[in-house]
């Protein structure tokens, strides 16, 4: 029994030793600003924290498709109605490379799409507000999709090769989002009275969710550390959000709109605008899932999954059919 | 004639961060020595980190035949571009 019981021990301190040494190395790699690829080993929480901000990035790109898709047989021309198209097909094609950048790590994409729909996995929160109007369209470009570009340039560089991948293709995609929005959004601002203030409200209503986009501040944002020493993560939150301000507060200016926020100034010695708090209790409450429209995406996602399953279905029993002949 | 080894195609990576790319061909009796042949023929220079072979038999190509109406339909679609999109240059970071 003693000794079964020590050599077992001997085991898994043998283990552990082993897997010091290979987390230790991973870390060098990883401080070394290399890159991490599927067969390497990977410490388990890497691989967990990966899945998760992968998978989660991918609902958004997917989810995200839902309040502009929501205007794409409204627009008001036909070359606006096939800018959106086109927008929210990349976005479309942004959701499946992440998904296959995530199932490199062992999990399937069959549990992704389930834990979105269960309600399990997170979306951006952005997504879970209404576009009431069709300035809304606009202001998502230059706002939702500015925002994500600041995100996610940084994140062609991270320590994830699959990952860093997707993200290269993604930002190189990401930039005509952005513009036509802003162009969609002078088009407006330049337009009549009610155009202009058509503009101004969406501004108003999605620029403190804009901000918000960057997740929650520094010092309440427990997991950063790591994810930073990962190199997930690249830029805090709130450097990324400042950043965020400081660009866009002058493509306000030159659209001739006002941002909502009395105590945006610019500070000279920090050469970098000050702003108001944001208002995180209601970041948290839509995080929970009570945005305005929140259980509508996940209700049309589960719609769109089901009414289509006997799509996916034909078309494997077409080819079960054609390897039986076959055979 | 007698049926010759099977054909496997050849990726590498050329290092780590970049994705593997296609470099050629070889025959190969099993995926183990399809590595090792492909280790002795694409990478004797120090070209790569890691390799992938893939039978041959096993990858579909598109048809060039069907190449217009597979690629063509993008051409008219100059809207994809950032470059459609006339903005001010006094508005940055766009
Ligand atoms: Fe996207
Ligand atoms: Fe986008």
């Amino acid at each position: 029994m003693d000794t079964v019981e020590l050599s077992k021990q001997n085991d898994v301190s043998a283990i552990a030793a082993d897997d010091a040494g290979r987390h230790a190395a991973f870390e060098a790699r990883v401080a070394a600003d290399e890159f991490i690829e599927p067969k390497d080993w990977m410490p388990e929480a890497y691989r967990k924290t990966l899945i998760r901000q992968i998978s989660q990035h991918a609902h958004s790109e997917i989810v995200g498709m839902l309040p502009e898709g929501n205007w794409l047989t409204r627009a008001p021309s036909l070359r606006r109605k096939a800018i959106l198209l086109a927008k929210i097909q990349d976005e479309c094609g942004h959701g499946l490379y992440l998904y296959a950048a995530a199932e490199t790590l062992g999990v399937s994409r069959d549990e992704m799409t389930e834990a979105l729909h269960a309600g399990r996995a997170k979306y951006s929160t952005i997504f879970n507000y209404p576009t009431l109007t069709w300035a809304d369209i606009g202001a998502i470009g230059w706002l939702v999709d500015g925002a994500a570009i600041l995100n996610q340039v940084p994140l062609q560089r991270t320590s994830y090769g699959p990952y860093a991948r997707a993200m290269v293709r993604i930002c190189k995609e990401e930039s005509f989002h952005q513009r036509q929005g802003y162009e969609s959004m002078m088009q407006l601002a330049n337009g009549t009275p009610a155009q202009q203030r058509m503009a101004q409200d969406a501004l108003d209503r999605w620029w403190w969710p804009s901000l918000m986009m960057f997740g929650p501040p520094d010092d309440n944002s427990p997991n950063s550390a790591q994810s930073m020493r990962w190199r997930i993560k690249r830029d805090t939150n709130d450097k990324l959000r400042q950043k965020f301000i400081d660009v866009t507060v002058p493509q306000a200016q030159a659209l001739g709109l006002t941002i909502p926020d009395p105590d945006l100034k610019w500070n000279p010695a920090r050469e970098s605008y000050d702003y108001g708090a944001i208002d995180w209790a209601e970041f948290y409450a839509v995080v929970r899932g009570e945005g305005p429209v929140a259980k509508d995406r996940i209700k049309a996602r589960i719609d769109a999954w089901e009414s289509q399953s006997w799509v996916r279905e034909a078309a494997m029993a077409h080819e079960a059919k054609r390897q039986n002949k076959a055979a | 004639m007698k049926e010759g080894l099977p054909l496997w195609e050849v990726f590498v990576r050329a290092k780590g961060g970049l994705s593997h790319r296609h470099v050629g061909s070889v025959h190969a009796a099993d995926p183990k020595m399809a590595v090792d042949a492909a280790r002795d023929v694409y990478t004797r220079r120090m070209e790569g980190v890691s390799l992938w072979v893939v039978p041959s038999a096993a990858i579909t190509a598109s048809d060039p035949g069907d190449a217009a109406c597979l690629f063509e339909p993008a051409q008219d679609k100059v809207y994809r571009h950032p470059t459609f999109y006339v903005v001010p240059d006094n508005v940055k970071h766009i």
